[in-house]
């Protein structure tokens, strides 16, 4: 049942701004895992990472169709296929390009440590019934992908010299970007007021705890937080990556938008 | 029992029916033709997924996407179990995959052909996955047990893809103009070459009769072509696809579609490996399996410590 009948305006809007920063996350994260299909280093993570892709975008899916249902807007694709990168919310993590095994890995590790306690969190406070449904059905799969990269973490970092020093250089690379998984900003502010959103800045805690412990049991050191730190992708100020990726991913559904192709 | 009575009673068990099992005896012969196959079929579940892989991150619709990076999937399951499949016969997944990428092991020749409009995909799920499924429905009753019940198990996930590429090519064929050029280009292109997947004419596929004979296969491989054309002449005219041949036509006598000469010149190049895309297709596969060198490395090498640990506790 629909259940977004009897929410104000205002509220609505909120619901769609949470709605579309947790979904943009997963179609642009799975877009990048996608991009391994046929070139994984063995078959088995071919089948994983295409697995994972395929749960990440399908939450996305689902939760842009439940945005679109309270908007009015046509369907779940007008949010991907009809936004420019101004409007997407994702953090910047997610669109780097998927750059060798390893940093896929400590991307996928770090961003689903961060879900499982923004997800754990969420399933607590939100009240919208249909919306908190999804949420329970995603943290599921959001498990599995945690274990999966954690697993992986542990092998390369724990493997060979070169897996290990690999391993040790993504997360260098990529932990600018962590900075902004944890900073409330105005929306996420009235959205926690209304019950709809947490206060994420109080997951770095256990979240840094998680990530250390691993990275400890896998020789690796971790990253400095005194460096600068990447901010403003919600806001839609994105990294230069984001709109080459939109290009490719919406040009076909864009040059014959009227076509039908569902 | 001397080697002739052994191959009298293999000969009988294969004549009732039986299934042969990996520890029963079997000729030599029989077990390097099934590893020739069933490896080649492996490798073309491998390198079919970068044709379509090719078009995930540019599906027009994120239903559309997840079909397709669904069925890339599949693909990769289809590949694990028929080389798990394959080492039944005591060879190693390394060994098998090593010998496509750097030596004489063949696959599939229609991936050596480039996937340029989204109806591609379609049409692969239509034709390619329907000429599969006709091979495979017949491979399903192999007399190799572990290489019948992996047919059986691809065949499932087959006839859904090919559901979803026909489906999916019926509306671009009653869509947009844009849509409907799109779809007849890319059966203009993948016509052919599908005809092809079936192998070379009876009179010049030396493998058959012996195949036939072990019942690995069941039907040459023209029969097949034929059950292929028959069926596939009348899902094109259901949605208003023309197939690209002049000399199709229907024959009262034998009702069956009679159609015009195959470019058998082209087919032999390609699988001589001096095709369209060959060249592209091994270099992007042998790219994968030297850039994942590292992390297979890096698992075993954990591996071992991992156990060096465990054995030490204990």
């Amino acid at each position: 049942m629909n259940t977004n009948q009897n929410i104000p305006k205002a509220k609505k809007e909120l619901v769609v701004e949470i709605l579309l920063r947790l979904a943009d996350d997963r179609l642009i994260h799975g877009h990048r895992l996608s991009e391994w299909a046929g070139h994984g280093p063995e078959l088995e993570e071919d089948l994983a990472l295409a697995n994972v892709a395929l749960d990440m975008i399908g939450h996305a899916a689902a939760l842009y169709k439940y945005a679109a249902e309270i908007e009015g807007k046509p369907d779940e694709d007008h949010y991907a296929y009809f936004r420019d990168d101004i409007d997407f919310k994702n953090v910047a993590m997610v669109e780097l390009p998927k750059g060798d095994f390893a940093f896929t890995i400590a991307r996928q590790f770090l961003f689903s440590a961060y879900s499982y306690f923004l997800y754990e969190k969420l399933i607590e406070t939100v009240g919208d019934e249909q919306f908190n449904g999804m949420l329970q059905k995603h943290f599921k799969e959001i498990k599995y992908h945690f274990r999966h990269s954690r697993e992986w973490v542990f092998r390369l970092g724990d493997g060979t010299e070169e897996s290990h020093e690999r391993i040790q250089h993504a997360f260098d690379e990529i932990w600018m970007y962590t900075g902004e998984l944890f900073s409330l900003d105005d929306a996420e502010r009235t959205a926690i007021d209304k019950n709809l959103f947490v206060d994420i800045s109080e997951l770095k805690e256990p979240w840094l705890a998680l990530v250390k412990d691993t990275l400890e049991e896998a020789t690796l050191t971790l990253p400095d937080d005194d460096q600068y730190m990447f901010s403003g992708s919600r806001q839609g100020k994105h990294t230069e990556h984001l709109g080459h990726l939109l290009a490719q991913m919406q040009f076909l559904r864009r040059s014959y938008p009227d076509a039908e192709w569902k | 029992m001397n080697t002739q009575e052994k191959l009298k009673a293999f000969q009988q068990r294969i004549d009732k029916g039986e299934k042969i099992e990996p520890k029963d005896w079997m000729p030599e012969r029989y077990r390097k033709q099934l590893i020739r196959m069933m490896s080649q079929h492996a490798h073309s579940e491998i390198v079919g997924m970068l044709p379509e892989g090719n078009w995930i991150t540019r599906a027009p619709s994120l239903k559309r996407k997840m079909v397709l990076l669904a069925k890339v999937q599949d693909e990769a399951g289809h590949g694990l179990y028929l080389y798990s499949a394959t080492e039944t016969l005591g060879v190693k997944r390394q060994n098998l995959v090593e010998d496509y990428l750097y030596g004489k092991a063949k696959y599939s020749s229609i991936f050596n052909y480039p996937t340029l409009s989204y109806a591609d995909i379609c049409v692969i799920g239509w034709l390619v996955d329907g000429a599969a499924i006709v091979n495979q429905t017949m491979l399903a009753k192999s007399s190799y047990g572990p290489y019948a019940r992996a047919n059986i198990r691809i065949c499932k996930e087959e006839s859904f893809h090919k559901k979803q590429g026909y489906e999916m090519l019926a509306k671009m064929a009653s869509g947009s103009p844009d849509q409907q050029k799109m779809a007849q280009d890319a059966v203009n292109r993948w016509w052919w070459p599908t005809l092809m997947m079936f192998g070379p004419p009876d009179t010049e596929s030396p493998n058959s009769a012996e195949l036939i004979k072990w019942r690995v296969k069941s039907k040459t491989n023209d029969e097949l072509r034929q059950s292929f054309v028959d069926r596939s002449v009348m899902e094109a005219q259901a949605i208003g696809i023309e197939i690209p041949d002049p000399d199709l036509k229907y024959n009262e006598e034998t009702g069956h579609w009679d159609f015009g000469e195959i470019p058998w010149d082209e087919f032999w190049r390609v699988i001589k490996g001096d095709g369209p895309m060959n060249r592209e297709r091994l270099k992007a596969r042998r790219k994968a399996y030297e850039e994942g060198a590292w992390v297979r490395e890096a698992a075993m090498e954990y591996a071992r410590k991992k156990k060096l640990k465990e054995d030490k506790a204990s």
